[in-house]
């Protein structure tokens, strides 16, 4: 069973229509006993962080989300929320990786005008080999929506993209993994890519 | 690197893409899903489908194309036409649109983008602008499909919505409007380097060159086209190759 955590923050129904596209099913849930006993937990996130973790925390998925065992992914906003703290607001997070989240600057580093949010297609640099990369070309293109990114422990680095600066795209800690792109909006790699979570 | 956009637009009306004269003597140019695949394959990074028939009546019936475009097609997309309220936009991101363009509204009820941005996120809301080449200075902007004046100054008012919480900017300039003759590249460059947030350039593609002017002169972050590519006058992977050997950063690999 793939579980997608249903909190206030989640875009639920593009992460279902891409587990549709793969011949599965996916179950919405905010049941603490149905996430820790499914196969794959899926955490999608769009929006902001304060109001998501307060809804996780309302709703006790904040303790729920640091006992799973099963392969997680966190998407996005869904990935930030993995750190300990988020500029965001100031908002205490969950702290499964060790980081920070923060705004992408203004400028690049060369002085040029940055704008934020991040929006489009960017590439990521592929760091260390794991299974979540399997066929998918190093430099693959993946499509991104944020103004902020996680600067977590070098450690839980997979993956690198620059905007501004090099940031975290792709993120693992023991069985907890987190994009900061959107798999499920980002092509033919992007189906691979989460083709390759689900079949762990 | 982040590379540039290239999107494609479809006008639909009742659940089919239309061609024709504006708004009026529609002609059927095919089903939404297939085209939609087609120009995801070809690698259009991103589409926007105009409803151009907006209307309560057929509300459902553009809901329904969003969830079908939503659940076979694995690319961003945008839904435009007769947004009106913050209920327009949630029923249309519910059915699966990543994206909503707001045009005439947010010059109406600019408080309406503070209020989707709020309670969706910027990252949703793109708002559409139809500026005019005004004798003087400046660009003037049109509502209403281009049916109406408004003596709203473009660069300002791009300022106004970036401020709101808009996340992009889709600037249609009505001169150049079915020209082919070229984007308005003064127009383009005039509100990038005002804002600070993607601006998509509209109107006027005939040529793979009006591309790679949006981005180097016009300095735009993304370009859109219809018609030239609904019928293959521009093969949007030639074009991509074109830009990327022209120093613009482009998806090429799309696999």
């Amino acid at each position: 069973m793939i579980a997608i955590i249903k909190y206030s923050g989640g875009n639920v129904r593009s992460v279902l229509n891409a587990i549709a596209r793969l011949g599965l099913k996916g179950n919405v849930t905010s049941d603490a006993s149905e996430i820790l006993q499914a196969d794959k937990v899926i955490f999608p996130g769009q929006g902001r962080a304060k109001p998501a973790m307060e809804d996780l925390n309302k709703q006790k998925l904040d303790e729920v989300i640091k006992k799973i065992e099963a392969p997680f992914l966190g998407i996005c906003l869904g990935m930030q929320l993995l750190l300990p703290f988020s500029e965001e607001d100031d908002t205490k997070c969950l702290g499964v990786i060790p980081g920070k989240v923060k705004r992408f600057p203004n400028q690049d580093t060369e002085g040029n005008k940055l704008n934020v949010p991040l929006i489009g297609w960017n590439n990521v640099k592929q760091k260390k080999d794991d299974p979540l990369f399997k066929d998918v070309p190093d430099n693959s293109y993946f499509y991104f929506v944020n103004s902020y990114y996680a600067d977590p422990e070098s450690a839980a680095i997979l993956g690198e993209t620059k905007y501004g600066l090099n940031f975290a795209s792709v993120v693992k800690k023991d069985n907890y993994y987190g994009v900061q792109f959107h798999p499920e909006k980002s092509g033919e790699v992007g189906e691979k890519l989460f083709k390759n979570f689900i079949g762990m | 690197m982040l590379t540039k956009r290239i999107i494609a637009c479809m006008d639909v009306a009742e659940g089919r893409i239309v061609k024709g004269e504006k708004y009026t003597n529609f002609r059927d140019a095919g089903d939404p899903i297939a085209v939609a695949k087609e120009y995801s394959d070809m690698g259009v990074d991103e589409l926007v489908f105009l409803d151009i028939k907006a209307s309560v009546e057929n509300r459902e019936t553009t809901y329904n194309l969003v969830k079908k475009v939503a659940q076979e097609i694995n690319i961003p997309f945008a839904v435009a036409g007769g947004v009106k309220t913050v209920e327009d936009v949630k029923n249309l991101l519910n059915s699966g649109a990543d994206k909503v363009g707001i045009e005439t509204a947010a010059v109406l009820n600019p408080d309406l983008i503070n209020q989707a941005a709020e309670k969706f996120g910027s990252q949703c809301i793109v708002v559409s602008i139809s500026p005019k080449r005004q004798d003087g200075s400046g660009w003037e902007l049109y509502i209403k499909g281009g049916r109406e004046a408004t003596g709203v100054d473009a660069i300002g008012f791009s300022q106004d919505m970036a401020k709101r919480g808009a996340g992009e900017l889709m600037v249609n300039s009505m001169d150049q409007d079915g020209t082919r003759a070229g984007y308005d590249l003064e127009l383009l460059r005039a509100i990038s380097d005002s804002v600070s947030i993607p601006v998509i350039a509209s109107s006027g593609a005939g040529k793979m060159e009006h591309f790679l002017q949006a981005f180097q002169e016009g300095k735009a972050d993304a370009a859109l086209a219809a018609s030239i590519f609904h019928y293959r006058e521009i093969e949007v992977p030639e074009l991509k190759k074109y830009l990327a050997r022209n120093g613009i950063p482009v998806r090429l690999q799309i696999k």
